[in-house]
């Protein structure tokens, strides 16, 4: 695979997405407590680690769903971590759920384009005051949002409701939506887990694909072999904290995340 | 002749029933925001209008003596504002919670008209509210005519207006709150802004018909805002299919001919000394009407948006999708 060059190119890259010291305590838990780490732009990062590591509120965090307890998460150099969360795509992070969340009522191709960014019909007045300039932007929305369901092989359900979708195929809406607001930065929450074996070859090619473009992912995964093949650089976390990192062939010899896994930490 | 201007009378108010109906299922079928208490909306839009364009009273604050077509723009601005105020209230609340608050809303705005004499005049309400066509009513079908138009004409415009700001790229994003908040804020829409806004316009709607109809009747009172109007708008919205503009006009009339075939026939088939027992008649047979659609048409005539859990088609949906997921 070309992954060392892609790893020797993003080792010289700036940061997308930094935390540092991240602190988040719920009651007397400390579900993440003092992680920092840097996510360089172009790589594909892991972040893996057993049940209940805190890897789900490290992403949280990240997106801005909650809010962290001490610590600062700078995105492109920016500190947003007081920020709400519906601002952090208009800055380049877009996000998945572990639980897909499609508008099971809305069809694919509304879902996909209710991601576009700074489209002036969102503001309720435009479009009685620019009606044309609305239109012109839906139909520019539309073209991009057909191209982005092709490329996840979902274009020929473009006019049905989400809610005929399989479970695969939501991830595969899902990532289409993401797509849709052009982030610098995707946190994708386990894109393999149930899914069958041939969509996760498509969902493995898509990532690659985009990743090619350009845009950095961050994404936890409990499939080894998936993370294994995707990912150029591995966090490990372990109740809370940050266990190591590195390529994942080190991290998988690490003895410290073996004893994670197999011994009594989770 | 007669029978024109009492069809005329009819769909008067049924056309401004079917405007209330338009402003819930924009907070309600497209947003998802639980409103009971639109009948406060109503009594501010009808107070507001009543205000501004009677006479002037001693009894009471005003009247301001204004043109009707100011009354009706400033109850739907007061009817907004009123309604803005709420949704920032309860921009926390979801679902069961902003009913219990929007109910309590509605009880204050009643009970207030109830007893603020000095500004509502009290339990005796507010007469001499100025009629559009005033002038004609000398002979009532030309009069009942004439209203109709333009209730109609306002009913039309409001209902374009909806059908427009539902495709467009504003109303995707109040469906796709109604759905999922955190999936819609994910994709960087500010789940509170919308949510006031919806709450906002869907209120002003509902002022405005509020207006309408005080001006249509020329006189209002505290007892025409009961929690009772809410219930029938509620039903005429499920009737005709939340989530469905068209489906909130037609619920409207459909349900407002039962109430008042009923209300008919009651007064034809009892002797006079049972009618008031026999007027709760009519409660029950929007009830039936109402079991009745939900068995057989549980999304209402136009509805867009499954009213009930939809397990049972989620389940045959995935077993029929598992054949071609790949």
């Amino acid at each position: 695979m070309s992954d060392t060059t892609a790893q020797q190119r993003a080792n010289t890259l700036t940061p997308v997405l930094t935390a540092r010291n991240v602190v988040r305590r719920f009651g007397g838990l400390v579900a993440v407590n003092n992680v920092s780490f840097e996510v360089r732009s172009g790589e594909i990062l892991g972040l893996i680690g057993p049940n209940g590591a805190g890897k789900t509120t490290m992403f949280d965090l990240l997106a801005g769903s909650i809010l962290p307890t001490s610590g600062d998460i700078l995105l492109n150099g920016t500190l947003v971590s007081g920020e709400a969360a519906h601002r952090r795509i208009g800055r380049g992070l877009g996000r998945t759920f572990q639980i897909p969340r499609p508008l099971p009522n809305l069809t694919l191709i509304e879902n996909v384009m209710l991601a576009e960014q700074g489209q002036a019909g969102e503001r309720l007045l435009a479009n009685f005051l620019t009606p044309r300039r609305v239109a012109a932007e839906e139909r520019a929305a539309e073209t991009k949002a057909i191209e982005l369901l092709e490329l996840v092989t979902l274009a020929r359900l473009a006019r049905e409701p989400a809610r005929v979708l399989s479970g695969g195929q939501r991830k595969l809406l899902e990532l289409a939506r993401v797509m849709m607001a052009d982030p610098a930065i995707i946190l994708l929450d386990e894109p393999a887990a149930g899914v069958n074996a041939t969509l996760l070859e498509v969902i493995i090619d898509r990532i690659r694909d985009i990743n090619a473009r350009g845009i950095t992912f961050l994404l936890i995964e409990h499939n080894i072999d998936m993370v294994t093949r995707l990912c150029h650089r591995v966090l490990v976390m372990a109740s809370g904290q940050l266990l190591c990192e590195g390529t994942p062939d080190e991290v998988a010899r690490d003895p410290r995340v073996i004893e994670a896994y197999l011994g009594g930490a989770a | 002749m007669d029978l024109l201007g009492y069809g005329a009378f009819f769909l008067t108010t049924a056309l401004i029933f079917s405007l209330v109906t338009l402003g819930l299922n924009l907070q309600w079928g497209l947003t998802g925001l639980f409103n009971v208490g639109l009948a406060g909306f109503v009594a501010i839009g009808a107070y507001t209008s009543a205000l501004l364009t009677t006479p002037d009273d001693a009894a009471r604050l005003g009247g301001f003596g204004l043109p009707i077509l100011v009354g009706w723009l400033g109850a739907m601005l007061v009817g907004g504002i009123a309604a803005a105020i709420t949704g920032i209230a309860t921009l926390r609340l979801r679902s069961d919670y902003l009913a219990i608050t929007t109910f309590g809303v509605a009880v204050v705005v009643q009970l207030v008209a109830l007893n603020a004499q000095k500004l509502t005049g009290g339990p005796f309400g507010i007469g001499f509210i100025p009629r559009p066509f005033g002038g004609l009513a000398e002979t009532p079908l030309l009069f009942n005519l004439s209203n109709l138009a333009v209730v109609s004409v306002v009913t039309l415009i409001v209902y374009l207006a909806l059908e427009h700001l539902s495709r467009s790229p504003w109303g995707r994003v109040l469906k796709a709150l109604r759905e999922d908040e955190r999936a819609a804020i994910s994709l960087g829409k500010s789940a509170r802004f919308y949510r006031v806004q919806a709450f906002a316009v869907g209120g002003a709607i509902m002022a405005l018909a509020g207006a309408l109809q005080a001006h249509f009747t020329g006189f209002i009172a505290p007892d025409n805002y009961l929690p009772a109007l809410t219930f029938q708008v509620w039903v005429m919205l499920i009737v005709g299919g939340s989530g469905s503009n068209i489906g909130a006009v037609i619920g409207s009339i459909l349900v407002w001919a039962i109430w008042a075939g009923s209300g008919a026939l009651t007064s034809v088939l009892f002797s006079p000394e049972q009618q008031a027992r026999a007027a709760s008649l009519q409660i029950v047979a929007i009830g039936v009407m109402l079991c009745v659609i939900l068995l057989v048409r549980p999304n209402g005539l136009f509805g867009d948006r499954p009213w009930r859990p939809r397990f049972g088609k989620r389940v045959r949906v995935a077993t029929g999708e598992s054949g071609t997921a790949s």
